[in-house]
């Protein structure tokens, strides 16, 4: 070994553990839907290494996180692949305090995210791993081939790899050094979904970002989904399966999930929604006003939506992104 | 016809780019030099975002690399595999990268300033910087020019340039013949060294002096005999960033 990374390493399994846990889920077709509150109590546990599919603030299962809030899920590490809103939210209510660190602490196009900094910055969250986002999927992918590693040319030479758990050793092909990116398999991991039949089987619209891959490496795995539809339409298209239903431990149909975060072909982001929460983040106070509002006092998802401007604004985010509407951005 | 600093970098970044070849944009800035290259001179310019949109036609300026406008009319939709993949293959020439801080090498930090372990400032992390500072064949760099982001030695080596000078990215692994090719900032474009792989100043921005550059520069920069002014903005190139490519200034009606 020619180099080895300080960043600590989570969510690895050596892969003959990884077989084991994965020859252990049920090959049945059996119905998998649930209210997510049970999906959440069950499979989402405190102290738990957990990742989201989609991209930070696109095709992320806002719904899960704000239940996960709800529940007062605590001590939890997060796979921070171009985490944006969702890990900010779940940073700001205490439900995070580690972060394997891809993107975090910003919010893309609108800048750094207030209250992330204010905790990372505190000390009251701590970055535990620094990795590049191709080396986060690659320790997804790794995962899902049920390999150790996986070797690549990125990370090289740089901070990055020092505060990384990756390793660099001599390829005994090339004779070059050559970084390997441990395998990752999260605790759980919730993907949201455009539409997937009762038993998991799941349909993904545009790009896939990085969760078919994940979708294999995790432990456990929750389906959010914008629609439930019937097994027949799986079967009649099995070239659009993203996710097959034996990866999938459970199944919750809430449309609108990703809300205030753009659900490609069906809304956009809320922009208003999404600068009130980095306006309202600048102060703890304000973090609680609005998990209050949003979050603690609201039953489920369908009020929150009622909340947030209900069927006229979910209407109007529809338009946005058909490109029918204008933005409108404070 | 008058300009803003930001409409500036859009243009230089732009001509940059070559036609037939392919680039990798973050949103924003490289998003609307990218956009302005295909309506001008490089039709056939291929874009590509990390988190999976290949060669779309983008109808307004995405928020976010992975939203729906970034594989818009595209001719593929794909995973951050596929894309990270064929970087790793060598097929994507330009990737734009911002940062925080710059060294003399092109090295860039985006990570945190101060301590990793208690930073003054928590950064976003290499998102997909370091990919595309260590797979593509050259990259482009966007930042504001002042004295405290150019900096002898960086906080944090988030993303690789030179490194530590000649042969030092082939010497760890990284893919040979790549490496930073521009700087581009609000007062001059600047390259590197064929020798040393210091960075070089190419071009003073107009009205601007070189005691502005080296005031706003924290290490010594090499200056060539000739030092040339870069050229303005066309009103053809005004034209289409305000009239078309981002007629709401999200990007470039951020201009200080």
């Amino acid at each position: 070994m020619l180099y080895e990374g300080e960043g600590e390493l989570l969510g690895w399994m050596d892969p003959d553990e990884a077989r084991r846990w994965m020859a252990r889920k049920p090959l049945e077709l059996i119905d998998k839907r649930m209210p997510l509150s049970e999906a959440i109590t069950r499979f989402a546990r405190d102290g738990d290494y957990f990742a989201l599919g989609g991209f930070g603030h696109v095709r992320v299962s806002m719904a899960a996180i704000y239940e996960m809030i709800r529940q007062r899920r605590r001590r939890m590490a997060i796979a921070a692949k171009t985490a944006v809103h969702d890990v900010d939210v779940l940073i700001a209510s205490g439900v995070v305090d580690r972060v394997d660190c891809a993107y975090a602490f910003g919010h893309e196009l609108r800048g750094l995210s207030p209250a992330g900094r204010r905790a990372v910055e505190g000390g009251r969250v701590r970055v535990v791993a620094e990795i590049s986002n191709a080396g986060f999927q690659w320790r997804f992918k790794a995962a899902a081939m049920g390999l150790p590693w996986l070797p690549t040319r990125v990370m090289l030479g740089t901070d990055t790899l020092r505060r990384s758990s990756a390793r660099v050793v001599e390829d005994p092909f090339t004779g070059r050094p050559i970084c390997l990116i441990p395998a990752c398999y999260p605790d759980f991991a919730v993907i949201h979904v455009h539409r997937c039949d009762k038993y998991g089987n799941a349909q993904i619209d545009g790009i896939t970002i990085e969760d078919v891959e994940l979708a294999r490496a995790a432990k456990r795995l929750i389906i959010t989904t914008e629609e439930i539809i019937p097994g027949e339409e799986i079967r009649r298209h099995p070239d659009r399966t993203a996710i097959p239903y034996f990866l999938v431990d459970a199944v919750c149909e809430v449309r609108y999930g990703c809300h205030p975060g753009n659900m490609p072909g069906l809304y956009y982001f809320d922009e208003e929604h999404i600068a009130e929460w980095l306006r309202m983040s600048r102060t703890d106070e304000g973090v609680e006003e609005y998990l209050d509002r949003y979050v603690y006092s609201v039953e489920g998802f369908e009020e929150y939506i009622q909340l947030i401007g209900g069927k006229e604004k979910m209407e109007y985010l529809r338009r946005l992104e058909m490109l029918q509407a204008e933005l409108r951005a404070p | 016809m008058s300009y803003n600093p930001i409409e500036l970098m859009a243009c230089v970044a732009s001509r940059l780019l070559r036609d037939a070849r392919s680039v990798f944009v973050g949103t924003g800035l490289p998003m609307v030099a990218a956009v302005l290259a295909q309506r001008l001179h490089a039709p056939d310019l291929l874009i590509v975002f990390e988190a999976g949109g290949i060669g779309p036609q983008v109808p307004t300026v995405p928020i976010s690399v992975g939203d729906s406008r970034t594989f818009h009319r595209a001719v593929m939709a794909t995973s951050m595999d596929y894309v990270m993949s064929i970087a790793q293959l060598g097929f994507v020439e330009y990737g734009f990268l911002g940062a925080a801080q710059i060294d003399p090498y092109g090295n860039l930090n985006t990570t945190v300033i101060g301590p990793h372990e208690r930073p003054r400032v928590r950064l976003p992390g290499s998102g997909g910087a370091n990919d595309v500072g260590s797979l593509c064949w050259r990259t482009i760099i966007l930042m504001r020019h002042e004295r405290r982001r150019f900096v002898e030695s960086l906080d944090f080596l988030t993303t690789p340039g030179y490194l530590t000078g000649p042969g030092a990215r082939e010497r760890v692994g990284l893919p040979a013949d790549t490496g930073p090719y521009r700087v581009i900032t609000q007062l001059a474009v600047l390259g590197f060294d064929e020798e040393t792989k210091r960075m070089k100043l190419l071009s003073l921005h107009p009205g601007v002096s070189m005691e502005e550059v080296m005031e706003n520069t924290g290490f010594e920069l090499i200056i060539p005999e000739e030092v040339s002014t870069t050229q303005p903005p066309t009103e053809e190139e005004l034209r289409l960033l305000r009239g078309e490519i981002d007629p709401a200034g999200i990007v470039i009606g951020r201009a200080s």
